[in-house]
């Protein structure tokens, strides 16, 4: 087990400087993820440019690994269908957890994530990001009223 | 490390013995030696807890107030004996005063439930503190939308200490309990208990005490104390989980209905009719946790052994000294500081989040809490959405102290 597999640079340095931090107003979706275990909170906001995701922003107190992840994650699903970001998120879930999994794509700099593999009490942390992604899209396509308040996520 | 501090000589308490006792202290983890700061969570088990339960499942094991075999007597004769170990180690007046239970959730539920929900109306308040562990919040809130009764909270202040008006000052006429910590899980801070059931007698308020992080390192004397119901878990004093005790006041106990409903609580049953046991077995529905009690009793006669003020002694010289030594790391934050404080220290790091620091000291083996230690509010209160917490025992020493520093260190390094 070692430490640098997980604290990578490309990890460390997305933790100091989170990249889309902040909220987009107005929103097309958002969501709240929460992980009780260490009381990471996350808020999402997005907007859609039909099937694409046009901008993505998300602010919040996490550790390194769960703030490392929104904000690589923000930089790889920008301009991505839905149907690319399922995609990317099965491949990246995927790395999370598996050792030997070869992805259906160039992942870029997430695959930096797969250090958690070997420290399964984190899985969660580089997850949230992306359960509170889809649930992003999801309470998009469920409130055309606006009037439902946004989904919290927990990984509880 | 402080040879000074710890030679025997000087102290009367020898640590490397009392670790010598505790064999999981001689493992590793990820090829460093065991650093466990985590008995605030769940303490370790010396070799005669582990031998007492062993000797119980292997020789005398039956079922309890049972069977006339001799099974069933020896295995009543280690019940019973250890309830009495228990009766002394709290200087309860009787052992009809000591119930059973899974733990001190389910002792303060058992509180909440058969003292609380026949007495309570709407209106009437239950007053806790701002510290307490979420085992004495939520089943007051249950309790709550049960009967319509409020919970009443009295406030922390900067240091993580409840002031005595404060708590006065919330005594009230519809004040029907007091359910407060002994001492904090999440801040170290030790509560006055004797002075807060003075201001509640004289109000003829009653008391239910949280012990589960008392007990292993506070003198509890019940009667001293003049609590009237008071709750621990066997596996924060060196004991096995799964078993925990409720002390309560006879004549309150007597008083209230059981809580569960089963075997060994009844005394004849009929389909129309059924007259429940005697104290403390009106309590003690279904076959209970027997080897959990018999290694809890031997957990209470080790620490006994030891002394507890010796252990007390030992813990505080060695908190005060780790206190110092993390307050001067730079961007180190001490949450909790209150003038008296036991075997606990939570603190935050300047640009390391606490899950951060725990993977990191974990690859050190060195083991400490991180998260909200099931106390969300007091994490509110201060702000920050976790803390890292090193706890002491009794086996906890220097060279802990050593490789928690050192650990921290290689934190800042990553973080750098």
């Amino acid at each position: 087990m070692d430490l640098r597999d997980l604290y990578r640079e490309v990890i460390l340095d997305h933790y100091k400087t989170p990249r889309n931090f902040g909220e987009l107003a107005p929103a097309d979706g958002v969501a709240d993820g929460h992980n009780p275990l260490c009381g990471d909170r996350l808020h999402l906001t997005l907007q859609l440019d039909g099937d694409r995701v046009r901008d993505v922003r998300f602010e919040g107190k996490g550790c390194a690994i769960s703030t490392a992840s929104a904000s690589m994650m923000t930089e790889a699903v920008k301009g991505r269908t839905r149907a690319e970001v399922a995609q990317l998120f099965d491949d990246v879930h995927h790395v999370l957890t598996e050792r030997d999994y070869t992805p259906s794509q160039d992942l870029g700099k997430l695959v930096a994530l797969g250090g958690v593999r070997e420290f399964p009490a984190r899985v969660k942390c580089a997850s949230l990001c992306w359960h509170t992604l889809n649930a992003a899209l999801a309470q998009h396509d469920a409130t055309a009223d606006s009037q439902t308040p946004p989904p919290n996520i927990s990984t509880e | 490390m402080n040879a000074r501090a710890e030679d025997p000589r000087l102290t009367g308490y020898d640590v490397a013995k009392v670790r010598a006792d505790f064999p999981i202290l001689a493992r590793s983890v990820h090829g460093k030696p065991l650093t466990y700061l985590d008995s605030a969570a769940s303490a370790q088990r010396p070799q005669t807890v582990l031998d007492a339960v062993n000797d119980y499942e292997t020789r005398h094991h039956a079922n309890v107030h049972r069977g006339v075999h001799r099974l069933s007597q020896e295995a009543t004769d280690l019940f019973e004996a250890a309830r009495d170990t228990v009766r002394r180690y709290l200087n309860a007046r009787s052992n009809r005063e000591i119930v059973f239970v899974r733990g001190t959730t389910e002792a303060i539920n058992l509180v909440a439930q058969s003292y609380g929900r026949p007495r309570l109306q709407s209106d009437d308040e239950i007053l806790i503190t701002g510290l307490e562990h979420h085992a004495n919040i939520v089943p007051w809130q249950m309790l709550c939308q049960q009967t319509g009764a409020r919970l009443i909270v009295a406030p922390i202040d900067r240091t993580g200490n409840v002031a005595l008006e404060s708590i006065d000052a919330r005594l009230t006429a519809r004040t029907r309990l007091v359910a407060v910590a002994h001492v904090s899980n999440a801040l170290g801070t030790i509560l006055p208990i004797r002075e807060i059931t003075r201001l509640a007698h004289a109000r003829g308020v009653p008391v239910l005490v949280d012990g589960a992080q008392a007990v292993p390192h506070e003198d509890v004397d019940v009667q001293a104390l003049d609590c009237d119901f008071y709750a621990f878990s066997g596996h924060k004093v060196y004991g096995p989980t799964g078993v925990g005790v409720l002390y309560g006041r006879e004549q309150l106990l007597e008083a209230m209905p059981p809580w569960q409903g089963g075997g060994d609580m009844i005394l004849a049953v009929t389909f129309d009719k059924t007259t429940y046991n005697t104290l403390p077995y009106k309590f003690e529905a279904g076959t209970p946790n027997i080897s959990g009690v018999v290694g809890l009793a031997a957990a209470l006669r080790y620490v006994e052994s030891l002394g507890r003020s010796r252990i007390r002694a030992h813990e505080h010289s060695l908190l005060q000294s780790a206190t110092r030594r993390l307050a001067a790391i730079p961007g180190l934050e001490i949450i909790g500081t209150a003038p008296r404080k036991a075997a606990v220290i939570s603190f935050t790091i300047e640009g390391i989040h606490p899950h951060d620091l725990g993977t990191i000291l974990d690859a050190e083996g060195v083991a400490i809490r991180t998260g909200h230690h099931c106390a969300m509010p007091v994490m509110d209160f201060f702000g920050v959405p976790a803390t890292a917490r090193a706890s002491l025992g009794c086996y906890t020493d220097q060279d802990d102290i050593d490789h928690l520093l050192a650990a921290l260190e290689k934190a800042r390094e990553v973080f750098a």
